[in-house]
Formats: C-alpha cells, structure tokens, sequence
C-alpha cells in the first residue's frame, strides 16, 4: 500500500456500536404544484464506523432523497423539513453552507449512479480529480496529480498516468465508475455515499465494481452507505440493512437477520416476489412467484396509519388508524409495524 | 414435427466507414449478429440473454425484418420469412405480422400519449381485422381481463396509469391479434421491483391459457430463470451457449455463462459462492478478437482459442456450446 494512504477512523474503529453517522426524524418534503410531496418522512437511521449501511427501497421509497439530504443537496422544490443529521457528533442540518462545502468530498463523499453524467465531459479526468485536492487540501497541481495517479492505480485503471489526460467519452462505462469511485477517496473520508453505483453497469462489470468497492472498504476501514434496489447488491456488500417504504423505515436488522428472519410483512414480501437464480420454476406445473398486491402509494395523499396498510396480508383495522413507531425487537433489529409489537401514533 | 420458429445461421453486419486522409474510404463491417441459429418451438420459451451490445435486441429485431439480416434462414411456421420481407408482398407480410408480435421494454415510450388504451388496443384490429368492426369493441374488453384491467381502462390515457399498467397494455396490444410467438424485449426491466413479480405471472399465466411461444430478451438471469424454457446466452454477437433453462444454470459448460451466472449476486449473505470475476470488459465490436471472441477475458483459454473460432454444435441434440475447452 503506498505511504501516503492513511486509515480515514483508525482509532476508535474497533468499537462496532459506535455510530459514525446518525439520522433522526429525517424529513424531506417536496412543494409541487399539486400540493406536498412527503417523500422521506421521519426516517431513522444509523452508520457504525467501518461498516456498510444498505439502504434498500424501490422506486420512490425515499432512499435517494435521504442520502442527498444528508449532504444538504436536495434540489429545490424539495426541502428539509426537520430532524438531526448527526455526523461525528456535528448536526450537519444546522452547519452554514460553507461549513457544509468544507466537508463535501472530504469527510463525506458520494459515488454517483450514473458514471456517464456525473463527471464533467469539458474536464480531463485528471483536472476533474485533482481539483478537489487542490480545493480542500490546498495541495498543490503537481502534489494533487500524484495523488490522482496513485489513486486511479488503487482503483484497478491500467496505465493511470496516461489516463489523467483522457477525457470521460474516452473511458468505457466500468472505467467510469472506477474514477468515480477513485474521485470520492480523494480525500480519505470517513463516509463514503455510494447512490445505485451499479445500476448503470452491466453484470459482470457490476461484479468487478462490486469486489473493489468491498475490498477499498475494508482496506481502509471506511464506513459506507450503499442505496439500491437491488437485495443480491446489498446481501453481497451490506452488514446492516435498511429496508424503507414510501418515505418511511420499515425495519432495519443485520444483513443475516433481514434475509433469514425477516420481521416487517413489506420485507418478507419482497423478498419472496424475487425470482431466485438458484431455484428451479420448470416443472409439469409452473410456479407463481407471490406478488405484493397494488402498487406503492402516491406521497401526494398517503394512506392513512401505517404506509403499507393496504398492500399488506397481515393488515389490521388499527393499520389504518396507527403509524407505527420503529420499536427495538431484539438487539441490533428494529421495525415499525403494529403486528410485531410496535407502538402507534394517531395518524 | 417442424419448430414454430428455426433460426439458421442469422447474421447482422453493417458496415462502417472511416474516412482517411489519402484514400476516401476503408470499409470494415460491425457484426452485430453473426451465424446465430436457435429453434422455439410452439407454446416454449427461449430467452436470449447477454450483457448489453451483445446482439440480442438486434437478433429480434432482425427475426421481424425491422432490421434487414445480412444473412440467414429464418423460418415462421415451415415457411422461410425473409424473402417474403425483402419483396414486401404486404398481404404475406402482414400475416406473418399477425403471428410474430413485439412487446417493447419501455412502456412509457411504446404506447402513444394521445390515443387512449381503448384506441391503442384497436389499432392491430384496424390493421389486422379491418373487417368486422363490429367486434372491436368486444374484443378491447376481453383482451383487458385478460391482462388484469377493467374494462373502463379503455376510455384513458397511459399518462394515468403506472408502469406495470402500462407495459400490461403492451402485452394486451401485443396479444390483440393471436400471435403465435410474441417477442419481449426486456418487459420488466424497467419496473419496480413489486410490481416485477406480477408481470412475470401474468406472462406465465397467459402462456398457460393460450399456448403462446416467447422469446424473452433479458439481462436479468433471475427472470430468465422464472420464464423460460429454454436459454440462449449470447457474447458479441454469437450465440455460445444454448440449452434448457435448468440444464444450463445447473450446469453451465461455457466459461462465459460460468461467470456471467457466478456474477448475480445472490440475495442471501454470506452464501457460498464461488465468485468468477472476469478481468477486463467487452471488447468493442469494432475490434472484434480473432477465433472464440471470449478468448482474451476467458481463464481457461488455449492456444487454439486465438486462432480458431469454436462453433456452436448444432443444438437439435439438447444442449450447446461453442467452446474449444469446454467446462
């Protein structure tokens, strides 16, 4: 490993329940022309250092919105409407834009999903990368240049001197990540945000990101937050899961726990509509995969009580009337569901 | 007994032109599809899956004459299409039409703003059925059951429905005139998750009932798995590996569908996986490699592999692969 790499949290990294990043009571509403969007309402999270946080949800579950808003980049017409961001201890909702620009990129940084339009076509790769040295570090082009080249190396780019001239049209899709990934531990950060970083890619390539991202990971004892839709990305990359609903958490357990003992009726259910590529379905008579009944609410006008009342088999009447409360059910495994012993709110 | 569709050595070339500073123009050609062959027979599912750029929406395309093949057999019902396309005889062509119908991967794009579900559905009858009218209206409202909408579905726009709806009005379309053969390309990839699963069921209920054959075009192995039959698995515009959809997940004998299957992530942490990574990406189509076009990515590569191009063996005898050193 060269030398100038250093551990992003040596020291107290051993402790496994030691929060690097805690969310509270996150709230992200959109103000649209038809009225209020509650995408991400009152969402709980946390990160430990040197672990991976999956954040998994589908389509409009609030998983991408949450993660920007930590960062403070929700795009208008959303907005932050309340809770804590807590990050080493900082409330990162109540830091002044500037603070929150010194941090981007060098405490906190993020993984785009779409490496194709996330770097900037104008900029040669080594420009692009080299600037957020300069920018944070102050360091100087020739300093920040090395850094780049020792960095597109660790990343597994082949002659990474040669590439720092190359633009981004020049790289294929899976070289693209790569430099955005080399692009977010330019600074060494504590947290890593990586947003769908394999959607875009095909599967072997996913598969080649996938070993890199876990292997700098554990070199470095970074904690990261992987959002997806994808359960076979998280059961590969995650050690806790957080499954969220239409803007809410439905349960967050180790990954062990959420695939095997799945407590939230919206977890066992997704994870059972996914056809699995290690079983067979050939046969005189073809199975039916179960399927989650309805579609996912529109947050315009949620349903009342719990988010999935109306989806769910297991519903009650006090479903409609209760939200659910994220309640602790065994150490390390929480759900917010009236059927498994959470408390409720008026709705 | 004749397959109900025989693809014999099915090819896609097109040409490029460079042009250079003394001489006007070198011609080279992209194979996107090359000497691809596959049978499906009536009431099966083939899927042809493959990462992308490796030829498989170009293969269906090429089957409907969308895109005019270079070469090749392709033969509906005993009889060889292309040349009835190439002269364009629109009687025979559009009763081939009637029997080969396409569902397209993106629902928000295939269906037309501006026509409501019932007048989308009644397009392949004005077309195909133009005369009885009559029963129209009749059979909008059974080929909406039969995807699982309502009857009064008719009287909207796709603009209010959802994905799953959409592409369910897509299947229904498709459906309109008793195809024998319906082409997917990629009808769930750009759902979510939940809704995923239920058009899966519905595609496997419909075959059920009407004994419809598919080919189903994914890069999505865990569907494949669900769907079909039977599986082609393509890489740079061959086909090198074909074969029963559990014999070839079971029992994979081409490296490439070795790590192709080795590299879905399965949803259970910590399972026993041996993992293959394949080192290094596609190579571009443009410089295709010499002999097995896997060579350069493949572990177990021989000398021989450089040189000679592995053919498919022929897949009437079950299982197929092109490979020199085979698994």
């Amino acid at each position: 490993m060269p030398s100038t790499l250093v551990c992003a949290s040596d020291a107290p990294a051993m402790n496994t329940a030691d929060p690097l990043l805690e969310v509270r009571d996150l709230k992200v509403h959109f103000f649209t022309r038809d009225g209020v969007v509650r995408a991400v309402d009152g969402v709980d999270y946390s990160v430990n250092r040197a672990e991976t946080l999956g954040i998994v949800g589908e389509s409009g579950s609030g998983k991408t919105v949450s993660s920007l808003a930590m960062l403070r980049l929700v795009p208008p017409p959303a907005r932050t409407m309340g809770g804590q961001v807590l990050f080493e201890g900082e409330d990162l909702l109540a830091h002044t834009p500037k603070q929150m620009a010194a941090l981007r990129g060098r405490r906190i940084a993020m993984i785009f999903q779409n490496p194709a339009t996330s770097l900037n076509p104008i900029y040669s790769v080594g420009a692009q990368l080299s600037e957020i040295l300069m920018w944070h570090e102050k360091a100087s082009r020739r300093q920040a240049e090395e850094r780049v080249v020792e960095l597109l190396g660790l990343v597994g780019i082949s002659d990474p001197g040669a590439r720092l001239r190359q633009f981004p049209h020049e790289l294929s899709g899976g070289m693209k990540q790569r430099v955005g990934i080399a692009r977010a531990l330019m600074c060494n950060p504590s947290l890593v945000l990586a947003d769908e970083p394999t959607t875009a890619l095909d599967v072997t390539i996913q598969a080649q990101i996938l070993e890199l991202l876990a292997d700098l990971q554990a070199r470095f004892r970074m904690s990261m937050v992987l959002v997806t839709h994808d359960m076979g990305v998280v059961a590969r990359m995650a050690t806790r899961i957080t499954v969220m609903y239409a803007g809410r958490v439905c349960e967050t357990a180790d990954a062990g726990t959420i695939f095997s003992a799945p407590q939230h009726p919206y977890t066992r259910a997704l994870l059972d509509s996914m056809p699995r590529i290690d079983q067979s379905y050939s046969g005189s008579a073809r199975k039916t995969l179960p399927t989650i009944a309805g579609r996912p609410p529109n947050l315009l006008n949620p349903p009342p009580g719990c988010r999935f009342h109306d989806r769910c088999p297991e519903a009650m009447p006090e479903c409609r009337k209760m939200m659910p409360v994220e309640t602790t059910i065994a150490p390390g495994h929480s759900v917010s569901c009236l059927r498994r012993g959470s408390t409720g709110v008026a709705a | 007994m004749t397959a109900l569709l025989d693809v014999e050595s099915l090819s896609k070339h097109y040409p490029v032109h460079q042009r250079r500073l003394f001489r006007a123009r070198i011609r080279s050609e992209i194979r996107a599809v090359h000497n691809v062959s596959f049978r499906i027979e009536e009431g099966q599912t083939l899927s042809l899956v493959g990462e992308s750029g490796c030829g498989k929406t170009t293969t269906a395309r090429a089957i409907l004459n969308l895109v005019e093949p270079t070469d090749g057999i392709v033969r509906f019902m005993g009889e060889d299409v292309v040349p009835i396309f190439r002269e364009g005889d629109r009687a025979r062509v559009l009763g081939i039409r009637r029997s080969l119908q396409y569902v397209f991967q993106d629902p928000w794009l295939s269906l037309n703003p501006r026509w409501t579900i019932g007048e989308t559905l009644k397009e392949p009858l004005r077309v195909h059925r133009p005369d009885e009218p009559a029963r129209w209206n009749a059979r909008v409202e059974e080929l909406l059951e039969m995807v699982g909408l309502e009857p009064h579905h008719a009287w909207r726009y796709p603009h209010e429905f959802s994905g799953g709806q959409r592409q369910r009005v897509g299947i229904a379309r498709a459906l309109a005139v008793e195809p024998k053969l319906l082409i997917l390309d990629e009808p769930v990839s750009s759902l979510d998750v939940s809704v995923r699963a239920q058009i899966l069921n519905l595609l496997a209920e419909i075959q059920d009932r009407l004994g419809v054959a598919y080919l189903y075009i994914s890069h999505d192995l865990s569907s494949v798995r669900f769907i079909s039959s039977h599986v082609a698995v393509m890489y740079l515009g061959k086909l090198v590996e074909i074969g029963a959809v559990d014999e070839v997940f079971t029992n994979p004998r081409h490296h490439y569908t070795r790590a192709l299957l080795s590299a879905i992530p399965v949803p259970e942490p910590g399972a026993a996986q041996t993992r293959i990574v394949l080192q290094g990406e596609v190579p571009s189509a443009m410089r295709r490699p010499t002999g097995c076009p896997f060579h350069p990515r493949c572990a177990a590569a021989l000398p021989v592999c450089a040189e000679i191009e592995p053919m498919l063996e022929p897949p009437s005898g079950g299982h197929g692969i092109a490979c020199h050193n085979p698994a």
